[in-house]
């Protein structure tokens, strides 16, 4: 007798499961009863265990591949019957079906029919196999298809044709900008190819994306709040614009900012990170949006790998960026492509505010501004310069706690700024 | 080679076919005395006698018939309709009567006749007169439509039309008749219907048409030529059979195509194109495919809107700079 291998719903909220491993191989003999595999559900680890007895004839699903609940995975039948005409789900390595209904009880096993390949997109690069960027990015289906023949991924290509679509040139030159310097005038920005680790999204993270956005959507956003005493850093910025003031360079308290945020952000991976549809891209290179205002609106203007550069480095680029943006003669790729962005209001005198998360960045820094407050320190009510910043972040990506524990990096550099230049 | 006007083409092409077969007939009005509206049957009366080139009274329904009747008995008709504005009387005919009597008739009766006439619009002659009809027959299984351009194809075309044994639409320019081009001298110049014909090569854009407009297309693309913008010129010859196999080849290399017709734009030939070429080609597109036509209303008597409604070579030429993202 023939006993297909489900996806079971092993969890009362599971729609689908991901195989973590088989705990049986093709060709051991399996009793009723046996551990088969395990599955991670939207909440815990799991047993999968065998309904029915022979040989694990057919696996259909490797580990870190992921199945809806009722596909089949594998197939248990006596050593000389014919299997030939139970089709599983194809592959594994986290190729997730698009959708509960995708997944059918008998999913195609190969061959994907045109519908089924809406976003193929498999970044050559990236450190997971095969994962459908989701997100909807406008492209030819010429663009498309040549994207997947070169390995160039398609969402981070700026779109030269009407409303921003992918067309082919674009991806020549995302080719071409790739493999060789970077292109002078091609309005294409596609990051090294170590630049960024694609973090499969687990379970729970799916679930939690999931409840979220029925909560608050599409971007499930909440807000962390600090207040920071910038005493140190107004004195940093004193004697560094001593210093400097010879070559008539000023730094502003924002560049040393940015620069804190850059180096915060690089122990914190987790919060320099975008949301894709089933998988989360963590970077490892800082790339700030600094939010400038101009006439009619605003516009992020990118710093490109802040972490690599120096506050006097950010400052000047940050004050030719935002100059030119001004002048509305930013080119595509120096307003695109940032991991994080950061928004300050400063000078206003706006003591606090919330940001809008630009996606599919999941963070956004809201500075406030520098202002006289008495605090108690050490059971001693005195006079500090406090800043109080807010961060919102995408819950999807990023978690309070984690969120938290950047704000204290962050606070930290900037209460003691020597502790940037770790 | 020798040079000849698109009417005398047409005029040495029935010649030879009623000289190489005898049932080969002529039926229209004007066609024997007056040499045919058109002139297109000058001196063939005086050649072929009455019984062969036969005038008929201003009837179209019933000259058709007639001519429907010819067919199932035997004959070979060649019926010509002073354009195809004045063939909607006869349309009864052509769709309900030949084009599905083969099939009706399991096969007992072949419908080999042609109905020829210049079709679209002239200068100036307002709504009614000014017609590109093609997409009427085209639009019925079982009726074959030819849109020569050129002398060439037009002698070469209406003798493959007159051999077919299926109706034929043989629809021709009435600003063309005068138009003068190379023909190969070879004794029997025949040339297949449903093979497009690449006009001019490319490998930038494909502009795909029939009937005169390849001369509005050719004109686009000498001027995108000095542009720097090299477009495929196809020229489908005849609309149904239809060459897919040389549609998809020109999309398949410049992967974005403009097509051009002289119709209005609802349900055209063009719909039917671009239907087939993003089911046959979807992953070979970088652009949409945009069609060229004549403005969605009846065309107007007074000269300026005339012009403005009749797709001209700077509609091409917008169109291929949309298509090409420029």
């Amino acid at each position: 007798m023939v006993t297909k291998v489900h996806m079971e719903a092993l969890s009362p909220t599971m729609e689908e499961g991901q195989l973590v491993q088989w705990l049986k191989a093709e060709g051991d003999s399996i009793a009723s009863g046996d551990v088969l595999a395990e599955i991670e559900t939207d909440k815990a680890t799991m047993e999968l265990v065998a309904r029915g007895e022979g040989i694990l004839r057919k696996i259909f699903l490797d580990a870190g591949g992921t199945a809806a609940v009722g596909a089949v995975i594998g197939v248990i039948a006596p050593e000389d019957e014919d299997i030939s005409g139970i089709e599983g789900v194809s592959g594994g390595g986290g190729d997730p079906p698009a959708s509960a209904e995708a997944a059918a009880e008998v999913a195609p096993l190969a061959e994907p029919g045109p519908a089924a390949t809406a976003a193929p997109v498999v970044p050559a690069s990236a450190p997971v196999a095969p994962i459908a960027v989701g997100g909807r990015v406008k492209a030819s289906p010429l663009a498309r298809r040549l994207a997947e023949e070169m390995g160039v991924d398609l969402s981070l290509v700026v779109g030269s044709g009407p409303g921003g679509r992918v067309v082919k040139r674009d991806i020549e030159a995302a080719k071409a900008a790739g493999v060789s310097a970077p292109a002078p005038a091609a309005p294409t920005w596609i990051p090294d190819e170590d630049e960024f680790e694609d973090v499969q999204t687990s379970q729970m993270r799916k679930t939690i994306a999931k409840r979220l956005i029925t909560s608050i959507g599409p971007v499930p956003t909440f807000y962390l709040t600090v207040d920071i005493d910038m005493g140190r850093v107004i004195e940093a910025r004193k004697s560094i614009n001593a210093m400097l003031e010879k070559d008539g360079i000023k730094v502003s308290i924002n560049d040393i900012v940015l620069k804190a945020v850059a180096g915060a952000l690089r122990q914190h991976p987790n919060c320099n990170a975008q949301w894709h549809d089933g998988f989360i891209r963590r970077f490892n290179s800082v790339h700030i949006g600094v939010a400038v205002a101009v006439d009619d609106g605003l516009i992020t203007p990118v710093v490109k790998n802040a972490h690599l550069k120096g506050i006097t480095q950010i400052g000047a680029e940050v004050r030719e960026l935002a100059g030119r943006a001004r002048d509305k003669k930013l080119m595509p790729d120096e307003y695109t492509g940032a991991t994080f962005s950061v928004s300050n209001l400063g000078m206003f005198g706006i003591h606090e505010f919330t940001a809008i998360i630009n996606p599919p960045e999941a963070g956004i820094l809201a500075v406030g501004g520098i202002e006289q407050t008495p605090v108690v320190v050490d059971g001693e009510v005195v006079v500090r310069p406090r800043m109080r910043i807010t961060m919102s972040c995408d819950h999807r990506v990023i978690d309070g706690a984690q969120g938290s524990r950047f704000l204290q990096t962050l606070s930290g550099m900037l209460e003691e700024p020597t502790a940037i230049l770790l | 080679m020798a040079v000849m006007t698109y009417r005398e083409a047409l005029n040495e092409a029935l010649r030879e076919e009623m000289e190489r077969d005898p049932d080969v007939f002529l039926m229209g009005e004007e066609v024997a005395e007056y040499d045919g509206a058109y002139k297109v049957s000058k001196g063939l009366l005086e050649e072929f006698g009455e019984q062969r080139i036969v005038d008929s009274p201003i009837s179209e329904l019933g000259f058709t018939g007639l001519g429907v009747g010819a067919a199932m008995a035997g004959l070979r008709p060649v019926i010509e309709f002073m354009t195809f504005n004045f063939a909607f009387l006869a349309i009864d005919q052509v769709i309900n009567s030949a084009a599905k009597m083969y099939y009706m008739s399991e096969g007992q009766f072949p419908m080999p006749i042609v109905f020829r006439g210049p079709t679209g619009a002239a200068l100036q002659l307002s709504a009614q007169h000014s017609q590109a009809c093609e997409t009427y027959y085209s639009h019925a299984p079982g009726c074959k439509v030819v849109t020569p351009g050129t002398p060439a194809d037009a002698k070469g075309l209406l003798k493959a039309a007159i051999r077919d044994n299926d109706p034929v639409a043989f629809m021709e320019g009435e600003s063309l008749y005068n138009f003068k081009g190379e023909v190969p001298d070879d004794d029997d110049f025949v040339i297949p219907l449903g093979v497009a014909d690449l006009k001019h090569e490319g490998g930038d854009v494909s502009l795909i048409t029939h009937g005169k407009m390849i001369h509005v297309a050719l004109q686009a693309a000498q001027k995108l030529e000095k542009d720097g913008i090299h477009a495929d010129v196809l020229d489908l010859r005849t609309i149904r059979p239809l060459d897919m196999d040389a549609i998809l080849e020109s999309v398949k290399k410049t992967n974005r195509a403009v097509y051009l017709e002289e119709g209005w734009p609802y349900a055209g030939t063009g719909a039917q194109i671009v239907s087939m070429i993003q089911e046959e080609a979807f992953d070979d597109l970088d652009a949409p495919i945009i069609r060229v036509t004549q403005a969605d209303v009846p065309m107007p008597y007074a000269k300026n809107l005339e012009m403005l409604a009749k797709p001209s070579a700077n509609h091409v030429i917008e169109a291929v700079n949309k298509v090409l993202y420029r």
